[in-house]
């Protein structure tokens, strides 16, 4: 048990997939003007990541993997070639129900989603936790744990940020700066900041 | 009849012209004592105190001034004490000549020690001032706002941060970068999100360990090693002073950061003056108490930090000096009075933790303020939306 809080610890903070690989950047900046709509896509990007990095486990424990297909027969085959197509294809499945959910029960976040909704299917964030699971070798509940640890720290760093751009409306910046100048330097010393979990081992 | 109508009728009597025109004042003053008058102040309205910005931050620049002069006497008697050590019998360089200009090197003699710590700590503060004095000019003059007293802290507090031995080059660069991108470009004080002061440290701490941290760089001699105890306390060793001592700030460390004494001195007319949020101290407090009592009952076999209890805490390293001057930053922290405990509670607890179970980092004040900086406008939102809540509940039933 202690082996997957560190997991999903250590993913949220040390390895903080925004933060630390500087993945998913598109709709962090796009997304990340009010805190509320930030903190919802925060709690997307966490169901997609929860649901897809445990699915491609199972894909590629059982399909894709070298020898992986010992059970149906064909112990000399390898199709871990198919990784990319076979994952990105779970992830837009799962991204287009989430939406028809979205627009069915929660209009108000649909609508301020907007085309980023979408857009997580091609989120960096959430193809990059996939092939980490597999490079890393994760078994299934490991994989639960680094998805969810994954998406947890996304929508962390991206609600502080949308918490500090709130903030800075009150600044006075540069002309040149305004937008997305500023959101990359604040998203520099965002990940200053936590520089502090650098180093720890967990 | 009420009371209002037996007022009312009186009016009359005491306004200009009338019977009592003499007493109007007392008149008033039964009226508005018992009823909320309908007139509001016109004109200049009440200044309740005269506190600006401008004395706020002179305040808090005086108040560093104990903690300014004890730790230059303690950086002076520890690299007296060294040399004496290593059989020295003087410092080299410009500083050795400035030194032998007033002073001797004797670490009994509270002048000797004073000025050499001075002669390393001032011109850092100087080399602080003139560079970061220059990107304030340059940058008000260009977009238009004042120079704020802002700068004033700012150095300072840089200054007392820093090893007394960094070369001078150095704290050129870090006042840049705490001046330039963590504050100026966010249009100046107040406007930014970060402590520019410690942003400008972290920078330099990641930019260039070597000379910020380990053991050559807290005694003010070449060649000579002392560590820090919080560079000690991991190892299992001896602190190497007494809890006494390091109250006092007779270790090695910072300038400012030694004297915790000192740093309560000046953060007590803080306080007192109420510049400073007590909310923030106490909830730095109170994290760091009860994280480090949690971490001392959970307990470690490998790691000896896990036991170090919170009185130690307290005393070694910035921890003090965080507490009192760096996260008080009424800029940086929380601005909602619950979300200062909460603030002030997120500093103490990230403290003792990177202290305790991050191997990078000895020191983890710095961090933690910054991290926490980073969440305060999460803070402050979740305040507001939770009142926001409360009223609209306690209105739907009214």
């Amino acid at each position: 048990m202690e082996h997957y809080i560190g997991i999903f610890v250590s993913t949220i903070f040390i390895e903080n997939m925004a933060l630390t690989f500087f993945l998913g950047m598109c709709t962090f900046l796009a997304i990340s003007k009010k805190i509320s709509t930030a903190f919802g896509l925060g709690i997307a990007v966490v169901v997609v990541l929860a649901i897809t990095v445990p699915v491609n486990n199972l894909i590629y424990q059982y399909f894709l993997r070298e020898g992986a297909l010992a059970w149906a027969g064909f112990p000399d085959v390898d199709l871990s070639f198919l990784g990319l197509l076979a994952y990105i294809g779970v992830i837009a499945a799962l991204v287009q129900i989430l939406e028809m959910f979205l627009d069915k029960h929660v209009p108000a976040l649909y609508a301020a989603l907007g085309v980023f909704l979408p857009l997580i299917t091609v989120n960096c964030a959430i193809l990059g936790a996939s092939l980490f699971m597999v490079e890393r070798d994760y078994t299934f509940t490991e994989s639960v744990a680094f998805g969810l640890g994954a998406g947890v720290g996304w929508a962390l760093a991206i609600t502080a940020l949308a918490g500090i751009r709130e903030k800075l409306k009150y600044s006075d910046i540069p002309e040149g700066l305004r937008g997305l100048g500023i959101t990359f330097i604040a998203t520099g010393l965002i990940s200053l900041g936590f520089m502090s979990f650098g180093g720890i081992d967990l | 009849m009420s009371l209002r109508t037996f007022l009312d009728r009186l009016e009359p009597e005491f306004e200009k012209g009338g019977k009592y025109e003499k007493y109007y004042a007392l008149y008033e003053a039964v009226d508005t004592a018992l009823f909320k008058p309908d007139r509001v102040t016109g004109g200049p309205s009440h200044v309740r105190d005269g506190l600006d910005l401008k004395r706020i931050m002179i305040t808090v620049w005086l108040c560093t001034f104990p903690a300014m002069f004890v730790g230059m006497f303690f950086i002076g008697k520890n690299a007296n004490e060294a040399l004496l050590a290593i059989g020295q019998d003087g410092a080299d360089g410009w500083r050795g000549f400035l030194i032998s200009l007033v002073a001797g090197y004797d670490p009994n003699s509270i002048w000797d020690n004073f000025v050499h710590g001075a002669a390393y700590f001032l011109p850092i503060y100087a080399t602080t001032f003139i560079v970061g004095g220059f990107w304030e000019i340059l940058f008000a003059a260009k977009r238009g706002h004042e120079v704020n007293e802002g700068f004033f802290v700012t150095s300072v507090l840089y200054s007392l941060i820093l090893p007394a031995t960094i070369p001078l080059w150095q704290v050129a660069l870090g006042i840049t970068f705490g001046i330039v991108i963590a504050k100026e470009i966010f249009g100046g004080t107040g406007k930014n999100f970060l402590n520019p002061a410690l942003t400008g440290r972290a920078f330099l701490y990641f930019a260039y360990p070597a000379q910020i941290s380990g053991d050559q760089v807290w005694v003010a001699v070449d060649g000579y090693t002392a560590a820090t105890p919080l560079g000690l306390a991991p190892l299992g060793e001896d602190l190497g002073v007494t809890w006494m001592q390091a109250f006092l700030g007779n270790m090695a460390g910072s300038v400012g950061e030694v004297s915790t004494l000192a740093i309560l001195l000046g953060g007590a007319v803080l306080l007192v003056m109420r510049i400073a949020s007590w909310r923030i101290m106490l909830g730095v407090f109170l994290g760091m108490v009860g994280c480090s009592l949690l971490l001392n009952v959970i307990g470690s076999d490998t790691n000896p930090m896990w036991a170090m209890p919170w009185y130690w805490h307290f005393v070694i390293g910035g921890f003090a000096f965080g507490m009192v001057f760096m996260a008080t930053d009424p800029v940086s922290a929380a601005m909602t009075n619950t979300g200062r405990l909460w603030f002030g509670a997120l500093v103490g607890v990230m403290a003792v933790i990177i202290r305790v179970i991050n191997p990078a980092f000895p020191e983890g004040m710095m961090l933690a303020i910054l991290f926490a900086n980073l969440f305060s406008p999460l803070i402050d939102n979740a305040v507001v939306q939770s009142n926001i809540k409360r009223r609209m509940a306690r209105n739907a039933t009214a």
